[in-house]
């Protein structure tokens, strides 16, 4: 077992080192029919032109490429915006698109073994991995203070930075990834019929990398049909309905959507563009809109009502699924104080107030055709699409699992999460229970709680634990050695203790 | 009531309950609370998780520092040397001195030792305090060929599973004929023996050290056992219970015997000074069935609220309910609520029932005319407010069983052994319990066994 793990290991670090190297081993070579396949008719004979002494030149990497392109374009758009000619300024980035073009490597003359080698070995080595073949799942949580991954050490430090680097060059830099979409082209052709773009390449990595530390979270509670449950759960959502449906979708010629992303984590939902695809696509759109709306006015309460926001944050969310699959390593290093519980509350629910006045703007404007603050709209727009959907809930939300643990963006930042969290704290039926007397206050609740919850103040006096962040991931349950947590749905009578009494004290019956 | 100075000696479950449910009565009170151990409060029940990696130190803290300040509790970190009880006065090592009011000692207890040969001997310790954690850490740092614990009772498991951890081997010696014979009765005992072997741990029932060698720097080296076999080993775990820690009050005309005496209202033999929790010892049983020293963290709880009640309204004498504990040995869990005795009384009936892997069970008592007396139950876990009432309000079994259902604390999803256990009473005692139907989820699963 031990051999299987360390060649799981030494598969899994080689992936790594392949995915990290292939962008470097490509070249390019632009041409006038290059651009004039890739670039929008209204920007094409400009195009041409500014790019003219590109043609026939060989750039040796990615980056002379880029730069290359950057002067070439980045004048005259500067130029246009120093003139204030706002209408003419290009404001679309070509240059993903044309490296992906103009480019050869390794991984676009050999995109299957590419892709074996790099993504391949790292879920193959992965998959090998997490067959140690020891513990119980009473032992799923020892070890990860003296960890060096996952505790903050070196390997912790460089996973983080890692992350952030990927988040970044993936929202900012897409082009250098370029070499990377071609090894996924041959899958994206063959499930949308269409071309694979940097968002193709991060949605299958995703799908993967919750498929593998899914496998892991299966193993890891083995004795744990709870766990169990809601990973596989996950597992599906992500799989069928982020990944696999609205590429299907695409192949037959219907809007690209993910029928369980739910405004406003969906934050787009109601921008202009998106109701005009919906309204442009006949019954299949207007279902879409339809389902869309549904689920924001009628399926979160009504699911929250009856079982707490856990039915998605850990069971539907692919945000939530990556936390609980990739990240459950590192929920112990949520901060659990006071003071944390203060800012989120801030901060949550600060960026739930921004998701509102911004989409009640977008929707105002939409039927008074821009009329109202029009221009304010759109900074919106990009500021939040910039600020929330990029920098917050990718690069910190993923990239800081090693640092604050793996909620980070679902406790601080998600105004999905706030929502839901607001009908779970004021009208559901959800709770985690207290077993009576029998808590001993040795904190592994609060511990391993990822949300940040310290359980143990509620669970020691005999509290039910009615939380808004809490995401009903049932690992205070698990991890309790005496018993005393039971996440449970019943009656909203005596749901919210104001006055526990712990059990087993004849003498009086005092408020603790 | 004005500004009576309280002091609290122990920052423990008892002594720290005492002080923050005093304080919630009474916004006047001064308040100082003494610990030599550690600044703040902590679980010492989680000291075995920090080492195994599972927590960190500051996690143990069930209160952030804060707290104490805007409870307006202080904190002193100090060891007592002696009391003054004609003047009230404290005197730390240190040499300074501190007047209470009221004193309330919670000083809680130790590792009893019995005067093995070489016991003092570096790598022998027990586990109770911070200070053996670190230790403990200390040694087991560095490579250890094997452990020897002595014990067969909580702590005794608990250092077991401590050292597994680290991979140490691990000779587990128990002097009775069980493992915890004191509580489980032999079927239960058995299954979690087996448990314990699949641990690869060395365990030996009527076994006995007879001394402890030492190699030439004074660290342990070898057990000898009363047959005068020697172990090899360089940690000696001393798990054989606990003793109240009073040492430092003998001869000071505080009335002691095991533990410093007391009565129902936690006044000791001298006025002004009261006791709780592990270092205590009652004049009279609390209840039916329970002993003069209650040394489990509950009951150290009641303790402090019922003192802290007694203090800010009209005094009640201590009275504990229905009888709960619970503890885990590698990962099975035990509880037990009510009376089980470990051994079959005269006029109790007992129900047993054991899965078929044999890591679940559970027990009823029953007295003869069927009516419940206690539940001992392993690897699943029961809720604490049914059986509490049942006891109380002496449910029949046939009741107990026919409302079981509601009585499992398990997580959502898990096996319903209930249905089986109903199943199993319905065998043994007949009766017309109509058993709980599997759901949706539990059939779609086949979760039986």
């Amino acid at each position: 077992m031990r051999g299987i793990q360390g060649a799981g290991l030494i598969l899994f670090v080689v992936g790594m080192l392949v995915f990290t190297v292939l962008p470097f081993l490509s070249s390019y070579r632009l041409s006038e029919a290059l651009v004039r396949d890739k670039v929008k008719e209204i920007h094409q004979e400009k195009l041409v032109e500014l790019l003219q002494p590109m043609y026939g030149q060989d750039y040796p990497s990615t980056h002379a490429f880029l730069s290359a392109y950057a002067s070439h374009f980045d004048a005259y758009n500067e130029g246009l915006k120093a003139k204030q000619a706002w209408d003419q300024v290009i404001w679309d980035d070509y240059g993903f698109a044309l490296a992906k073009a103009a480019g050869a490597g390794p991984a676009r003359a050999h995109p299957w073994t590419s892709l074996a080698l790099s993504i391949g070995l790292v879920v193959l080595g992965g998959v090998l991995f997490q067959f140690s073949g020891s513990g119980h799942t009473s032992l799923a949580h020892t070890g990860v203070f003296h960890s060096s991954l996952m505790n903050r050490g070196v390997l912790g430090m460089l996973t983080g930075t890692y992350l952030i680097g990927f988040y970044v060059i993936l929202y900012w830099f897409p082009a250098y990834l370029s070499p990377l979409v071609w090894m996924v082209e041959p899958i994206a052709q063959f499930l949308s019929g269409g071309p694979a773009s940097q968002w193709f390449l991060y949605g299958l990595v995703y799908t993967l990398a919750i498929g593998v530390m899914g496998i892991r979270m299966v193993l890891k509670y083995r004795d744990n049909k709870y766990q169990q449950l809601r990973t596989a759960s996950v597992m599906f959502f992500q799989t069928a309905f982020a990944f696999l449906i609205p590429e299907v979708l695409l192949l037959l010629n219907k809007p690209y959507f993910d029928f369980k992303n739910i405004w406003p984590l969906d934050y787009d939902f109601f921008y202009d563009y998106q109701i005009d695809t919906f309204l442009s696509s006949g019954g299949v759109g207007l279902f879409m809109l339809i389902w869309g709306i549904l689920l924001i006015v009628i399926g979160v309460p009504v699911f929250t009502y009856f079982y707490g926001k856990r039915w998605y944050c850990s069971w539907v969310c692919g945000c939530g699924g990556l936390a609980e699959t990739v990240g459950d390593g590192f929920r112990h290093l949520s901060d659990k104080s006071m003071k944390a519980w203060q800012w989120e509350r801030w901060m949550i629910h600060g960026v739930l107030a921004l998701a509102v006045v911004m989409t009640t703007l977008t929707i105002v404007n939409y039927f008074s055709s821009f009329s109202l603050l029009g221009q304010v709209t759109n900074q919106l727009h990009s500021f939040y699409g910039f600020a929330i959907g990029s920098a917050f809930a990718g690069v910190v939300g993923t990239g800081f699992y090693p640092f604050m643990g793996n909620r980070v963006w679902c406790r601080f930042g998600c105004p999905l999460a706030a929502y839901l969290g607001l009908v779970q704290r004021f009208k559901s039926r959800f709770r985690i229970t207290t077993n009576g007397g029998q808590c001993i206050s040795c904190g592994n609740c609060s511990t391993h709680c990822e949300m940040g919850i310290d359980v143990r103040a509620y669970a020691q006096q005999g509290q039910n634990i009615v939380r808004s962040s809490c995401v009903g991931c049932g690992v205070c349950a698990s991890v309790c050695p005496r018993g005393v947590l039971k996440l449970e749905n019943g009656p909203e009578e005596g749901r919210i203790h104001e006055f526990p009494i712990l059990i087993g004290n004849n003498s009086i019956k005092l408020r603790s | 009531m004005g500004s009576r100075h309280f002091v609290i000696i122990g920052n423990g479950i008892s002594g720290i309950t005492f002080a923050r449910h005093l304080r919630k009565g009474d916004d006047q009170a001064r308040i100082t609370v003494i610990s030599g151990e550690s600044p703040y409060f902590f679980s010492r029940t989680a000291l075995m998780y920090v080492y195994m990696g599972q927590m960190k130190w500051e996690h143990t803290q069930p209160y952030e520092p804060y707290f104490w300040k805007k409870n307006r509790i202080d904190l002193k970190q100090a060891w007592v040397k002696s009391i003054t009880f004609e003047s009230k006065t404290l005197v730390f090592e240190s040499g300074e001195t501190l007047n209470y009011d009221s004193l309330v000692l919670a000083t809680g207890s130790k590792p009893a030792f019995f005067g093995w040969p070489g016991q003092d001997l570096k790598g022998v310790q027990g586990l109770y305090t911070k200070q053996d954690l670190e230790t403990m850490e200390a040694i087991t740092s560095q490579p250890i060929q094997r452990a020897v614990i002595v014990g067969g009772g909580l702590i005794g498991i608990e250092l077991a599973e401590m050292l597994t951890y680290k991979k140490i081997p691990v000779t587990f010696l128990v002097r009775e004929s069980r493992f915890w014979e004191q509580v489980l009765p032999e079927k239960e005992a058995s299954l979690v023996q087996k448990h314990i072997l699949d641990h690869e741990i060395d365990l030996r029932f009527q076994t006995e050290i007879r001394e402890i060698l030492s190699d030439a720097q004074g660290n342990v080296r070898a057990v000898v056992t009363k047959i005068g076999e020697e172990i090899p080993c360089g940690f000696v775990g001393i798990a054989t219970g606990v003793t109240p820690n009073v040492d430092f009050l003998k001869n000071t005309g505080l009335a002691i015997g095991k533990g410093i005496k007391i009565n129902a209202y936690f006044e000791t033999s001298v006025p002004d000074v009261y006791a709780l929790g592990d270092c205590a010892e009652f004049d009279q049983p609390p209840g039916p069935g329970r002993r003069t020293l209650e040394q489990v963290w509950y009951t150290g709880r009641m303790h402090g609220e019922t003192l802290a009640y007694n203090f800010c309204n009209k005094p009640v004498a201590y009275q504990p309910g229905v009888w709960f504990n619970s503890a885990k040995f590698f990962a099975i869990e035990f509880q037990t609520y009510g009376l089980v005795s470990p051994e079959p009384l005269v006029g109790v009936q007992d129900f047993f029932w054991r899965n078929d892997p044999g890591k679940v069970s559970f027990r009823m008592t029953l007295d003869l005319e069927g009516k419940i007396l206690g539940v001992l139950n392993l690897g699943f876990r029961l809720r604490h407010e049914f059986f509490d009432r049942a006891i109380r309000e002496k449910w029949t079994g046939e009741l107990v069983m026919q409302r079981l259902a509601n009585g499992v604390f398990d997580p959502e999803f898990f096996t319903p052994y209930h249905v089986e256990i109903q199943a199993a009473f319905q065998r043994q005692f007949g009766g017309t319990i109509v058993p709980s139907k599997k759901s949706f989820f539990q059939k779609l699963f086949g979760l039986n066994q």
